[in-house]
């Protein structure tokens, strides 16, 4: 077998973690070679070393069977390896064309030459069917083309090996399958792929060979045509994961959370970014508003919880109007929150983990007398939470919230949200950032949550947990909802036509 | 041997031990600058530093303590500042307009009786110095107006404020200083004057100190107290750390803020009452136009005592101590600055501190690791997995 990359027992350390350890993989010429692992797997450290930003501390990489070393992102250039990394790297107010030339320019007496330039990438961008105006501003460009920009910008410099790292965690399900199609393309001409992902669907659907790795170490290379999905999230995990949530037949209570006409207008350019939203959760039902990242869910959950402006509108909770009440208010009347940003909004990572998990409780009784804040009571209350809710720490109550691993921390908000016993739970991307077993535990509280009665706002950017969980959709588009739509009727694909703002159904809650 | 391990691995030793090396680094820097200065003294000179405080006997060691009250006062203000987030650079301004408020009321309101009237003066240094610092809270909580800015743009209305005051009100033109403030305002000794004194013969020099070190002592220990123990404490620290998610959890963060630095400001403000109300041999506030030192000194003080108000005060009288030896250090010609270039150094050593207490644990791992066999490697990897 031909191999036109091969990296032969890498190993990197950083201070106090193996990122990989003695990691293999081999590229074979005209392939997509998934890599696949949870996240900390050591997935990015791997490509972040065959792209030249990391030196390894053992192992050695061979092209086409010579060793060669690659000691800077530029040097991997000229040996052709290109990358997509997660977030661009594109100068937004420069065009297509002048980002893809940026730092390869042609000039002629210090002026530039930009017609040769022009030429190149249109060619380039019709052989492959990108599509890309080369004169448009990147500010203008939906995140698919962007994407699509930083593709030429590979091709434009004659790169053969092209790393994306999670390409589509950014897309539509729509812009999905563009993707996958121009990689389909991009293998037929000789270019070999590797895609960084821990979506097992999108790698049944386009890879060819799978390299799973656990834990920094390589677990194997498989063959996607005759591997299950279960079998690779098996290795990619270490033991069996239920895919499928069981969900009961949902009894909806009474209406307990409720939310009429608001908008929420942006600090910055003025405009409304939330637009006139209505929405009813009811007791005992999952109430799930998706939507493309940046189209004014945040704006929306801020206003809901108090941590942010709102402008006009009513929000309801259990009969009591609490549009303008404090966030303390709403919490003692039985609103919880897990926020989007775990480490902005959702804990104090330098205090200790006993300490987080009373964050919404040391002032009440039993926990302080007389203002003076009983630690022994908090850390009785912290240790019975961290085994209720199986939380991994170093010292228990004791571990700095900053140590522990994201997956924990997540479980710390839930089990201290969950303990409030609220009346209506707004869970925004509960599961971002964590790994298949954590996503698995953190969707089953939610479900026995439902079962218990409770009323649960779910926002997320995932279509997988948004088809899995809810018992009704509301699509969110430029901080309109555009859509309500039963899970049981709709699928994927009409979901996304919704999310990408080119269908829309005059039918709301 | 374990109980060294034991100690070792402790996160409080790495801390202290970052703080000792800053001053051991700083003290061998000065001892260069003596050799630099004047090589044939220099050991003496450096033995005078070491000694320090000691060297005027009872009533020296008495000066330290007298001379270490307010820097104690405006470290717990610069420190109690640090943790919740916010640097006090104010602590001058502050300090200076407690003092001119203390003596104020010490001079003035004499209708008070003798017990009352040196508690009223304390707080009236600590209502205004508390004011000192609400001023820049407030504009920090509602404008998002950079403390450190407003702070220092209160320190120099604070200075120039309190000259205005002293020659308005309480001038003694003599000497270009404040009055003397009455009897019944000077704080009482509480019997460290029996203690803290040099007999020369029949002559006893008596220190300048009085019961302000245990008043100082004793509010060090109530602000631990409120930062570790209290809502208070907890909702302050919370602030500090994570603004955005003290808010998400109903902490009104702005309220905080407010509180924080108006505690700052009376703390510093309180320190200015206790140097000045002293009575005659103490201090008296001189009309410069200088920013308090002993309100700069606090942000040293707080840096080296870590912000812990335990710390502070040891770090208070350490910092004392060095500038007491200053003084004597004139005797063999050198100049009183060398100790402040000493104090400087240390400084700029335990903002390294952080740097060093990376160090540490990794050595002492280093040499665990060499010294112990295999088998004892992974007891040692576990107690050490938990630290980071």
């Amino acid at each position: 077998m031909e191999y036109v990359i091969e990296m032969l027992n890498i190993r990197k350390e950083f201070p106090g973690i193996v990122a990989n350890d003695d990691v293999s993989v081999r590229l074979i010429k005209g392939e997509i070679h998934a890599l696949l692992g949870e996240n900390g797997a050591g997935k990015s450290t791997l490509m972040s070393v065959l792209f030249g930003m990391y030196r390894p501390e053992k192992g050695i990489i061979k092209k086409n069977g010579i060793e060669i070393n690659i000691k800077d992102p530029n040097e991997a250039n000229r040996q052709g390896i290109g990358m997509v990394h997660q977030h661009f790297k594109l100068v937004e107010n420069f065009t297509a064309l002048q980002n893809i030339i940026l730092g390869v320019e042609d000039t002629k007496n210090g002026v530039l030459l930009m017609d040769d330039a022009r030429t190149k990438v249109v060619e380039l961008s019709e052989k492959y069917g990108l599509m890309i105006k080369p004169d448009e501003l990147i500010e203008n460009m939906t995140v698919g083309m962007q994407q699509r920009v930083e593709i030429l910008k590979m091709l434009y410099r004659e790169n053969e090996i092209l790393i994306f790292d999670e390409p589509t965690a950014v897309l539509t399900p729509q812009e999905i399958d563009e993707l996958m199609s121009i990689m389909r393309k991009l293998v037929k001409e000789d270019k070999s792929i590797i895609f960084i992902t821990h979506k097992l669907n999108e790698i049944k659907e386009v890879a060819d060979r799978c390299t799973v790795l656990r834990k920094g170490k390589g677990i194997g290379t498989v063959d996607v045509e005759t591997t299950t999905k279960e079998e690779m999230s098996e290795m990619m995990v270490g033991r069996k994961i239920d895919l499928k949530i069981d969900k009961a037949l949902t009894k909806p209570g009474k209406i307990i959370f409720e939310v009429e006409n608001l908008s929420v207008i942006s600090k910055w350019s003025k405009k409304k970014v939330v637009n006139n939203v209505s929405l009813k959760v009811r007791q005992g039902e999952i109430v799930c508003i998706a939507g493309i990242d940046g189209n004014g869910q945040s704006d929306l959950v801020y206003a809901l919880t108090g941590i942010g402006p709102h402008l006009g509108g009513k929000i309801t909770l259990n009969g009591e109007d609490i549009t303008d009440s404090s966030i303390r208010h709403r919490n003692k009347a039985g609103m919880a929150h897990i926020p989007e940003d775990r480490h902005k909004y959702g804990l104090i990572l330098d205090y200790k983990l006993s300490k987080n998990l009373v964050l919404k409780k040391y002032f009440e009784e039993g926990f302080q007398k007389n203002k003076v804040i009983n630690y022994s009571n908090v850390k009785e209350y912290s240790d019975k939470l961290i085994e209720k809710y199986d939380v991994r720490t170093g010292q228990g109550s004791n571990t700095l919230t900053r140590s522990m691993s994201g997956g924990n921390q997540q479980k710390a908000i839930l089990a201290r949200e969950i303990e409030e016993n609220p009346e209506i739970l707004i869970a925004v991307q509960p599961t971002r950032g964590l790994d298949v077993g954590a996503i698995e535990y953190i969707h089953k509280q939610l479900v026995k949550q439902r079962d218990a009665g409770r009323a649960i706002l779910l926002i997320s950017l995932e279509l997988d947990e948004v088809m899995n969980l809810s018992d009704k959709i509301l699509v969110i588009y430029e901080g309109e909802i555009v859509a309500a739509l039963n899970p049981e009727e709709t699928n994927i694909k009409e979901l996304g036509l919704y999310m990408a703002g080119s269908k829309r159904s005059e039918v709301v809650s | 041997m374990n109980l060294i391990k034991n100690v070792t691995a402790k996160e409080g030793y790495h801390k202290i031990m970052g703080s000792v090396s800053a001053i051991i680094i700083g003290l061998i820097f000065g001892f260069l600058v003596l050799l630099l200065a004047n090589s044939s003294n220099a050991f003496e000179g450096f033995i005078t530093i070491v000694a320090g405080g000691f060297t005027g006997g009872g009533r020296g060691v008495g000066q330290v303590l007298y001379f270490a009250t307010p820097l104690i006062l405006t470290g717990l203000s610069v420190g109690v500042a640090f943790k919740t987030g916010m640097f006090n650079i104010g602590a001058p301004g502050q300090f200076v307009m407690g003092a001119v408020s203390a003596v104020y009321v010490g001079v003035h309101v004499t209708f008070l009786p003798a017990p009352f009237h040196w508690i009223i003066a304390l707080l009236a240094a600590a209502i205004v110095g508390g004011i000192w610092g609400f001023i820049p809270g407030m504009l920090k909580a509602f404008f998002n107006v950079h403390e450190v800015i407003a702070t220092i743009m209160m320190n120099y209305i604070g200075m120039y404020l309190c000259n205005f005051i002293v020659k308005k009100t309480v001038y003694n033109s003599l000497k270009n200083i404040s009055l003397d403030v009455k009897s019944s305002a000077v704080i009482p000794k509480a019997g460290l004057d029996k203690i803290f004194v040099t007999l020369h013969g029949n002559y006893s020099d008596v220190s300048t100190v009085n019961g302000g070190i245990l008043i100082a002592f004793g509010i060090a220990v109530f602000i631990y107290f409120i930062m570790e123990k209290t809502t208070l404490g907890y909702e302050l620290k919370a602030v500090g750390f994570n603004k955005n998610a003290s808010k998400y959890a109903g902490i009104n963060e702005k309220r905080n803020i407010i509180l924080a630095m108006t505690i700052a400001g009376a703390l510093a403000g309180l320190g200015g009452g206790l140097l000045f109300l002293s009575g005659p041999s103490g201090r008296h506030l001189a009309v410069v136009d200088v920013l308090a030192m002993e309100g700069f000194n606090g942000i040293s003080v707080a840096l080296l005592g870590l912000s812990n108000p335990i710390g502070i005060i040891f770090s208070a009288i350490f910092i004392s101590y060095l500038a007491q030896s200053g003084t004597y250090l004139q005797t063999l010609n050198y100049m009183p600055e060398v100790v402040d270039i000493i104090i400087a150094v240390i400084i700029y050593f335990s903002a390294f501190a952080l740097v060093i207490r990376q160090v540490l644990p990794k050595l002492r791992k280093k040499f665990y690791e060499r010294k112990s066999q295999l088998p004892t490697a992974s007891e040692e990897k576990e107690s050490n997995g938990g630290e980071k």
